[in-house]
């Protein structure tokens, strides 16, 4: 049985169609959700989402740099921090930003609990997307 | 009187000037279309944030989140967008304007200030305001990591009881023609109440609950409303752009017009006055002959 699903970042809507499964990470862990899921409010820690039109079928991968994830029992939606399409992801990129993240974590500044909390953020997207892009690439 | 020639350089410079002005105004329409465009596209991301954002608050009603809290005292920062380059009519003056003036009237104890944009930051480093963020040099169609920074820093300061309130200042988009500084309360957040006719809400299952869902929700709701005041700004900066660049080659036109005009006279006096030196020279010949 299929659902609607939407994902939406800031910046643009990144995915709308019918599907039957999602798999996303929540903040408690992984979680999938079939269509007549218990209604539902989490959040989601910086992860790839698993879109799968046909259970079990191809699936579609995006990037979610953490967000909201609310179930309905109608629909589905995805609140995206940042979020892009698997393909989107350059290895370099994100091998670029994860080095520059823990190379400020690693200076001498003494840094403020919000940049602190800043740059970790920065490096788990960072990783998190690395994972992504291995994941595509083998 | 000035020489023909001279005019006719003139003529030939403003002429010159017109044709950029005119460029810029087309550019100026193009980029409009696209920071609409951009404004547009945050508009589902910010309903479905507010819809979890109120069900979620009906949700915990004896949680405060201190961005909730009302506090007494009249410290505050403000965040100002501005653009970062200028010719655009009095659109910067305007908000900086609006913007200091409400600081002044309503926090008199501390005014601190986030700058998105050269001219707000400009203007307030020279008249010594107290600058304590800035992320100037912003795209048109910026990504909302760019503002962050500038963002957490003045959430900062209110998470340590530095300020009282944090609020914003840009310039609304109303028309082509008319484009608002607005001066806006970020925290304590308002949040708007949801319609009454809207239906029952679905009693979620909060993962992990109600409350952590609500202290994630909030700074991302004050940074979407910054991240979408940014890009309305760019709208606002590209029509008043649009519409200053309009009345420059306009002006320029009846410039050259009024040239124009005068520098024909000036040819055609050059004609008499030699004409008349002919007509008394032959004279003089024909007399002394």
């Amino acid at each position: 049985m299929k659902y609607p699903l939407r994902v939406v970042s800031v910046e643009r809507s990144l995915y709308e169609g019918e599907v039957e499964f999602i798999i996303a990470n929540g903040a408690d862990g992984e979680l999938g959700v079939m269509a007549r899921h218990a209604p539902l409010m989490t959040v989601l820690k910086p992860g790839p989402l698993r879109i799968q039109e046909t259970m079990g079928g191809s699936e579609e991968l995006l990037f979610v740099g953490g967000g909201f994830l609310e179930v309905l029992p109608e629909r589905v939606t995805v609140l995206a921090d940042v979020a892009e399409h698997a393909d989107e992801i350059s290895l370099e990129r994100a091998e670029e930003a994860r080095r520059r993240a823990q190379e400020m974590l690693a200076g001498t500044r003494t840094l403020t609990p919000a940049e602190e909390v800043e740059f970790q953020t920065a490096l788990a997207i960072a990783e998190a997307r690395l994972r992504l892009a291995r994941l595509r690439r083998s | 009187m000035p020489a023909y020639r001279d005019i006719v350089r003139r003529i030939d410079s403003i002429k010159n000037t017109q044709k950029i002005t005119k460029a810029m105004q087309v550019v100026a329409a193009t980029r409009l279309r696209r920071a609409q465009a951009a404004v547009q596209a945050t508009r589902p991301y910010a309903e479905k944030m507010l819809e979890v954002l109120q069900t979620a608050g009906e949700r915990a009603t004896e949680y405060k989140h201190p961005f909730l809290v009302r506090r007494e005292g009249t410290r505050a920062v403000m965040i100002l967008v501005t653009t970062d380059k200028g010719l655009t009519g009095a659109l910067n003056v305007n908000n900086i304007r609006a913007g200091t003036r409400y600081m002044t009237e309503h926090y008199p104890d501390q005014q601190k200030y986030v700058t998105l944009g050269r001219k707000g930051r400009d203007f307030l480093v020279r008249f010594r305001r107290n600058v304590i963020a800035d992320s100037s040099g912003l795209p048109d169609r910026p990504s909302i990591a760019r503002i962050l920074s500038g963002v957490a820093v003045a959430l900062e300061e209110y998470t340590r009881g530095d300020v009282d309130a944090v609020l914003l200042c840009y310039a609304k988009w109303i028309s082509t023609l008319k484009q608002e500084p607005v001066v806006r309360t970020l925290i304590p957040a308002e949040i708007p109440e949801r319609e009454k006719d809207a239906g029952p809400r679905a009693d979620y299952i909060y993962e992990p609950d109600p409350e952590s869902v609500l202290d994630a929700l909030l700074p991302r709701y004050v940074e979407t409303q910054v991240y979408q005041a940014v890009l309305e700004n760019k709208a606002s900066e590209y029509s008043a752009k649009m519409i200053a660049m309009q009345n420059a080659t306009k002006a320029a036109g009846d410039f050259i017009d009024s040239l124009t005009l005068f520098a024909n006279k000036v040819r055609q006096a050059g004609i008499t006055t030699e004409l008349m030196e002919i007509v008394t020279g032959a004279e003089a010949l024909r007399t002394a002959g």
